[in-house]
């Protein structure tokens, strides 16, 4: 029985939800898609700020609606997070933080524990109007926590900031991640975003999903017209093996191999996650013995199909337990004879360590 | 003392006059510009055009359908008998029932300004914060959109104190009970006692000014979220 059930059917004059998903009631689910693609017109049926003529929503045992019932937002036991902050300006860091809480009689996660999580307890006393950009949208996901949510919704929330703003973000989102017990929905359209935060993926297209999995799995089907373009990937989920203090390298394990990478200064054992672009893995018959490539694993070819472009191909390798893609040419793949069952020899060129 | 009794009288009021309207209208006109922000019926429109129609009624167009309505064949002529008000034309009463539809459009759109000025997502952001409605309203729009209520309730003041035909057409002109200041005025000028109309004239002069500087002369800087 899945934890969160949530079946919409929605008719607006240019665009058409309609889901049936079952989502995980823990960790981070990625709603993902491009603009128009009805992420965020799902979240917000979730949250109940659009209601859906037709509906079913449950949440870890809850029904919040269903044919005859439709719970209000204001009596849904989630946190929000908008795209723009939206703090209330009449009021200080503290007061937007307080806002929500002074409303709940729960208080799972309370006020120290959001300010500490999200780092703003020198803003307090500020006005929204006297924070950067990234500041407002730290007390804006405060703000959501400290109403001790059931659920976080995000909709998009580093989309509105640049990139230094988004590093500076980051960082907090893995915490939640990692310390929070309650299932997060995360809409985003940056595959970097949910490489390195999802554990669930939902790709939605045109008001429809087309693929709703665990994140390695869902991102390694090559039966999905998921239009990653140059993105195509995988993401394994790896720990820090050994250090080459000499060349300033770590070799990081995964489930079925390890890949040397640039040394990012974190411990021995931590926990990472690699992301490995198809565009950066390639595929030989023999070993390519000296290279500058130095990642050379056996794998055995599991599946091929078309890429987006007529010349190209995705080829889909077993390594041990873990899943990489490699995009090559077709030409290249009639010439070595890429076949599923066969063995090869898998360079990977690079790697990106995420958190 | 530069005023007579009877212009004190008359002004005095005039102030209550203004001031029990402004503070009917804060309670009448804050829900109509609310749902008139908010609503999507298609009724929504005929209802702004009959709120904005004292802006462009003569005066005693609007007092002269007033006067029937609160006469002895009127429905509110029949209601007021009926509550056991007395008949309300030439009373204080029927001053302030009338200048409340000619003050309307005066409280109504700076307040519907206000309202859309906000947009929905401080609702929404407050509903997620488990704001009912009414609780987001006082917590969240009314703090937001002070400066729209000041303006509001000045301009519905002002022009309550500035009205002259519908109060000809159905207060008449019964010192201590429907002789506000215009009308006085008007006697003064009537009767050709020209400096009295000059006093009391300059002293509305002066009061609308003032009451023009503190609305133009004052403006927060607005507020970012």
């Amino acid at each position: 029985m899945a934890d969160i059930a949530a079946r919409f059917r929605l008719d607006w004059p240019g665009f058409a939800l309609d889901v049936d998903l079952a989502l995980p009631g823990s960790g981070v689910t990625a709603l993902f898609g491009h603009s128009g693609s009805g992420k965020t017109t799902l979240l917000r049926c979730i949250a109940g700020l659009e209601r859906a003529p037709q509906g079913f929503l449950s949440v870890n045992g809850e029904v919040w609606q269903n044919e005859k019932h439709w719970l209000p937002t204001y009596k849904r036991p989630l946190g929000y997070v908008f795209q723009e902050p939206s703090l209330f300006g009449h009021l200080t860091v503290l007061g937007n933080l307080r806002y929500g809480m002074r409303r709940v009689s729960e208080h799972r996660i309370g006020l120290d524990r959001a300010i500490e999580l999200l780092g703003i307890g020198h803003l307090l006393q500020r006005k929204p109007e006297r924070l950067s950009g990234g500041e407002r949208q730290r007390v804006g996901i405060a703000r959501a926590l400290a109403v001790s949510p059931r659920i976080l919704l995000l909709d998009e929330p580093l989309a509105a900031l640049d990139i230094k703003r988004k590093q500076e973000i980051l960082p907090y989102l893995d915490h939640l991640h990692d310390e929070l017990k309650i299932p997060v929905l995360y809409v985003s359209h940056s595959p970097d975003e949910v490489a390195r935060l999802a554990d669930h993926l939902v790709v939605l297209d045109n008001g429809r999903a087309l693929a709703n999995g665990p994140l390695a799995e869902t991102l390694t089907r090559l039966d999905l017209p998921i239009r990653l373009g140059e993105d195509a990937g995988t993401v394994l989920e790896a720990r820090i093996g050994q250090f080459d203090r000499e060349w300033r390298l770590a070799r990081v394990d995964f489930a079925g191999g390890s890949l040397w990478t640039r040394d990012r200064d974190l411990p021995v054992g931590s926990k990472v996650r690699v992301r490995v672009l198809a565009r950066d893995v390639s595929l030989a018959q023999t070993h390519p013995g000296q290279s500058s490539i130095q990642n050379v694993l056996r794998g055995r070819i599991d599946a091929i199909a078309d890429d987006e472009h007529p010349g190209l191909a995705l080829v889909r390798v077993q390594i041990g337990e873990s899943i990489l893609i490699a995009r090559l040419t077709k030409r290249a793949a009639a010439e070595l004879h890429v076949s599923p069952g066969q063995e090869m020899w898998v360079q990977v060129k690079s790697v990106a360590l995420i958190e | 003392m530069l005023l007579t009794d009877n212009d004190l009288q008359a002004l005095w009021l005039t102030v209550r006059l203004a001031s029990m309207v402004t503070a009917i209208l804060f309670i009448l006109g804050t829900p109509i510009a609310w749902w008139l922000t908010r609503s999507k019926a298609w009724w929504k429109g005929p209802v702004g055009a009959l709120v904005a129609l004292p802006l462009v009624l003569p005066p005693s167009v609007l007092g002269f359908y007033l006067l029937l309505a609160m006469g002895p064949h009127g429905p509110v002529g029949y209601l007021s008998k009926a509550l056991g008000l007395g008949m309300l034309p030439f009373s204080f009463w029927g001053l302030v029932l009338g200048s409340v539809f000619y003050s309307l459009p005066f409280m109504v759109q700076p307040l519907q300004n206000a309202f859309e000025a906000i947009g929905e997502r401080p609702l929404e952001v407050a509903a997620t914060l488990r704001a009912s409605p009414l609780d987001a309203f006082f917590t969240v729009v009314a703090p937001q959109t002070l400066p729209g209520f000041l303006t509001a309730g000045i301009l519905t003041f002002a022009h309550t104190v500035g009205e002259f035909g519908v109060v000809l057409m159905i207060g008449g002109n019964i010192p201590g009970v429907t002789r506000v200041a215009s009308i006085q005025i008007y006697n003064h000028v009537e009767a050709l006692e020209y400096a009295d109309a000059h006093r009391l004239a300059a002293v509305m002069l002066i009061f609308s000014f003032l009451v023009l500087l503190v609305l133009y002369g004052w403006r927060p800087a607005p507020k970012k979220a």
